[in-house]
């Protein structure tokens, strides 16, 4: 119950599509979505094999809970080998997608081989079938999915695609569903276009059966009550979205401004939360237009945003004019502080055309901030830019590359290649702020330490969704800790990687976490799923998750000179705020997080953990 | 004295005129602590949930007798930016 039990394989080589029944023994051990696909794919494919090659295999998967009426069900996730990385990549989305495959009939979709030419997947109720995408190859997101629902007359199809980005192979393109939801890191995007699959379109109405309703509708409303109870996601989230922590991170001098060259941006307020809801002199309107509720969703984090119409970026532009999604707080960050920009409508337009293009917002204003180093230090000069004056508040800079990156023209197509690639390319290393090749997000780790080891050790490459401990280290959830102390952070980042990865595996969204703890999610999978599932087989899960992860990766070449940060963050210390002076203490938090993670000294798992989690 | 107050998401309608960005220049009493400030602001009291002295956590028990020093930021936030009630 509540797995669907139905696997649709794509064969992309020979244009086939066929069902096979769920492994049901994995589905016990890795429950769904990250967990499961993970392990579907560590069985199929070699973890050396190069990721846009036809051998690597994309799997889109939903969890158990995807598709009932458990708050935030509504999540899938993309499971490959990352184009940016060249780690294992598990990239998350909400929106309606997820929701629309469960009820199609499949837990999970795995993509196999390369397509001789563009085509889409489409699925209805469990029937399914490539369809010729060719005069649908060289358009956005957006106007992918307007067509494909135009083409079949349905606009309750959801769609989940590739923009130019991904058709160019931009390294961190991103899968995009329902205009502006995306799985949006590591390159999820960049796979897709390698395999000529321009999008997958689904219809579903089959509905999710649970184990025991009555318990589920007991144990989900019993949820719902603590999500409407609790300030974060009862108030804070529905008002502000992510964006509260624009100026929460900054005043704690955590927020990396100009490629992590400061911890504090002075701009912060202009492109913050409290902003968007600020009204305009000119027109009397605010950037903000009304929050937004993915599927199932009783908390409605989203923001949906419109640029005031007598900025540059819009002027005559009436397609983006138009209410569309953003600023998140990630976003916002990489496309304002860390390129020193403070123009929110100008943040909003770069986010709008990552949204349309398909590519990630986070990797791009990153790699934007690390080329405008570049320049200001001449290893790059208007030569190689194209004219365009590189450097840190240009506010035009950031929005012509934009557009440059999304059609991969111009210096947009190196821009395309991540930050590390790039410095490595003009011979500075050293000013890519990365770890495993993918960027930061929006947390400086010498001022609030122990992201430094959730960085360092994240399995995906750089990422605060990995294992969140900004939420006890700065919110103090759910108990505060002190962020420029490194006890006790192995502990704390090994409790929150382990609970994420079971959230992830669930089909739920991770923003719940500010409010339940597994004793919340636990009776709700317990209801719906056959078998005993309590917070300790779903801390396994987790546990049994991030091992599997981490022996892909060794598998793919990385060892534990890769669990490791910029030199920046090692030796540089923050020049402002609570953290001034301070570097990020990682090698006082490594040791002891290996040794709690039961892993030698190398970070590698020892023969009596594998056996332990049954690996 | 002169302090800074910073008041943020839904405390922002307490601000005292003539704030920008959501912050404001104050004058205080010699020996104010922050919870004179949040007193004198009429800030309800369960709604200081994240408080912070110059960035740094400032707990509840903390609040009363640790006084400011001039030219201390006092920045103060409801619980919508994380925390339990």
């Amino acid at each position: 119950m509540a797995w669907a039990r139905k696997v649709l394989r794509v064969d992309l080589n020979a244009g086939t599509c066929t069902d096979e029944a769920l492994n049901m023994d994995w589905a016990r051990r890795y429950l769904g979505q990250r967990g499961l696909a993970t392990k579907y794919l560590v069985e199929e494919t070699d973890p050396r094999v190069d990721p846009l090659a036809p051998e690597n295999k994309m799997i889109m998967a939903t969890g158990p809970l995807t598709g009932t009426c458990a708050s935030t069900a509504g999540r899938y996730s993309v499971i490959t080998k990352g184009a940016l990385t060249g780690a294992i990549a598990c990239s998350n989305s909400g929106g309606f997608f997820g929701n629309e495959m469960k009820n199609a009939g499949y837990d999970m979709i795995i993509f196999e081989g390369k397509s001789p030419k563009p085509v889409y997947l489409l699925v209805r109720n469990g029937d399914a079938r490539l369809v010729d995408a060719g005069e649908l190859w060289g358009a956005s997101c957006w106007d992918t999915e307007e067509r494909i629902k135009a083409a079949h007359q349905d606009p309750l199809i959801r769609v989940a695609s590739i923009g130019v980005a991904g058709e160019r192979g931009v390294k961190y393109a991103a899968i995009v569903n329902d205009m502006h939801r995306a799985a949006g890191r590591s390159g999820v995007g960049a796979v897709m276009g390698s395999k000529n699959l321009k999008a997958v379109a689904i219809r579903g109405t089959l509905g999710v059966k649970v184990d025991d309703f009555a318990a589920f509708m007991a144990a989900t409303a019993a949820g719902k009550k603590v999500l409407a109870d609790n300030a974060v996601t009862g108030q804070g989230l529905p008002t502000y979205g992510t964006q509260v922590l624009m100026n929460v991170v900054n005043e704690t001098g955590a927020l990396p401004t100009r490629n992590h060259q400061g911890v504090q941006f002075e701009g912060a307020h202009a492109i913050s939360g409290e902003a968007m809801h600020e009204k305009r002199a000119s027109d009397g309107k605010s950037n903000l237009i009304t929050n937004n509720a993915c599927f199932a969703c009783t908390i409605a984090c989203g923001r949906i945003s419109a640029i005031e119409r007598t900025h540059y970026t819009v002027v005559d532009r009436p397609q983006y004019q138009k209410a569309s999604g953003g600023l998140e707080y990630e976003a916002a960050w990489a496309l304002g502080a860390a390129t020193g920009v403070s123009d929110l409508d100008a943040c909003t337009f770069a986010n709008f055309i990552c949204n349309e293009q398909g590519f990630d917002p986070i990797s791009f204003g990153a790699t934007v901030g690390a080329a405008m180093e570049l320049f200001e230090i001449g290893a790059i000069t208007t030569k190689e830019t194209g004219g365009i004056e590189l450097k840190f508040g240009n506010v035009h800079a950031l929005t012509e590359l934009a557009e440059l990156t999304g059609r991969g023209e111009g210096f947009g197509a190196e821009i395309g290649l991540g930050s590390k690639r790039l410095c490595e390319k003009y011979g500075h290393p050293e000013l890519s702020m990365q770890v495993k090749g993918q960027e930061f997000p929006a947390y400086d780790s010498r001022g609030i330490q122990g992201m430094g080891l959730a960085y360092a050790t994240s399995n995906r490459g750089a990422c605060h969704l990995r294992g969140y401990t900004v939420a006890s280290e700065i919110l103090g959830v759910p108990e505060k800790t002190d962020p420029l102390a490194t006890e006790g952070k192995g502990g704390l980042v090994k409790a929150f990687q382990d609970a994420t990865a079971a959230v992830d595996s669930a089909g739920i969204c991770v923003f719940t976490t500010f409010a339940w703890t597994l004793d919340d999610i636990a009776p709700q999978i317990d209801a719906a799923c056959e078998g005993e599932w309590t917070p300790e087989t779903l801390l396994e899960v987790g546990e049994r998750v991030w091992n599997l992860e981490r022996r892909y990766n060794l598998g793919a070449g990385f060892t534990d000179k890769d669990d490791t940060l910029p030199k920046r963050l090692l030796k540089e210390a923050a020049k402002t705020g609570p953290a001034k002076g301070l570097v990020n203490g990682l090698d006082k938090m490594l040791p002891e997080y290996y040794q709690l993670r039961g892993w030698t000294t190398e970070g590698i798992p020892t023969n009596e953990t594998l056996q332990r989690l049954a690996l | 004295m002169k302090v800074t107050i910073k008041l943020f998401a839904l405390l922002g309608e307490y601000l005292p005129a003539g704030a920008a960005d959501n912050a404001a220049e104050i004058e205080v009493a010699d020996g104010a602590t922050p919870a004179d400030v949040i007193r004198r602001l009429a800030l309800p009291r369960e709604s200081c949930h994240l408080v912070l002295i110059n960035g740094l956590y400032r707990p509840p028990g903390e609040r009363d007798d640790r006084p400011l020093q001039p030219g201390d930021v006092l920045a103060i936030w409801p619980p919508i930016a994380g925390g339990r009630d």
